[in-house]
């Protein structure tokens, strides 16, 4: 297993859920090494269920939707699945307006995505 | 009342402005947007409105220094910010050939989902009061109105 820099990874039973060090997802630097580690987890560490946890995120721009849109792309190649919760709601609005809230699988906290693995 | 009026029209509307050249470089934007940040707070402006301006403006320094200038080190990107009580206008210039705003693709459709263009265009006009692009494409002046909905309710 790889160690994450950017994110903070932890099992419950199946599902790896995901959260995130960084409460402003933005700098360039940021973006490509969260997008890395993300990707990893599912190229290298072969996890096939995903929940990400935006709880502690305040802030994510354009570039990060673009890392999270491959990331889904990659999960559902190998057959995965990627499910969101606890999506704060200035973020929630940036999902909406980019009807992004309809691509992705977004639940309101990490007890309802568990139970829809 | 009309020397009631030529009162108002001497009082400076903005109650900061700030103006800086600064390199291609995030590090350096991310220093400008963090003293505009930091003002919107000490006029305790409310979070749902700080996090619009945050993420215009985020969007838009990348795309200056991205985009428009290649993240070329040796051009600049301007950044001019005027606070009022109730207002705030952001101009931003990059030293890029600029775009055409109107020939991006809808990043809402199927067909360009995987594309990176168009969003961050998308959620400056959706958070902000006013975005406007002058006619070379390389510049952006936006506007927030204080407690104003946003544009896309």
């Amino acid at each position: 297993m790889h160690e994450y820099q950017r994110l903070e990874v932890t099992e419950v039973g199946d599902v790896t859920v995901v959260r995130f060090r960084n409460r402003r997802i933005t700098e360039d630097i940021d973006i490509q090494e969260l997008g890395s580690e993300m990707f990893s987890l599912v190229e290298n560490d072969n996890r096939e269920k995903l929940l990400l946890n935006f709880s502690t995120v305040e802030f994510l721009g354009s570039a990060a939707l673009g890392k999270l849109i491959t990331l889904d792309r990659k999960v559902k190649a190998r057959g995965g699945v990627l499910k969101f919760s606890n999506i704060g709601s200035n973020i929630h609005e940036v999902f909406v307006i980019t009807k992004l809230n309809l691509f992705f699988d977004i639940k309101e906290d990490e007890v309802d995505a568990l139970a829809a693995f | 009342m009309a020397t009631v009026d030529v009162e108002i029209t001497k009082i400076d509307p903005w109650l900061w402005r700030y103006d800086r050249v600064i390199a291609s470089d995030s590090t350096m934007a991310r220093r400008v947007l963090d003293e505009m940040l930091a003002q919107l707070e000490a006029q305790h402006w409310q979070q749902r409105d700080i996090f619009a301006v945050h993420l215009a403006t985020e969007e838009a320094l990348a795309n200056a220094i991205q985009h428009g200038n290649g993240r070329d080190a040796r051009k600049n990107v301007r950044f001019v910010c005027l606070l009022g009580s109730d207002r705030i206008r952001i101009e931003i210039t990059d030293e890029g050939r600029g775009f055409n705003p109107l020939a991006l693709p809808d990043p809402t459709c199927d067909h360009h989902l995987h594309s990176p263009r168009g969003r961050g265009v998308m959620l400056m006009r959706a958070f902000m009061s006013r975005v406007a692009f002058n006619a070379r494409g390389n510049g952006v002046t936006m506007e927030k109105d204080r407690g104003q909905k946003e544009n896309w309710k």
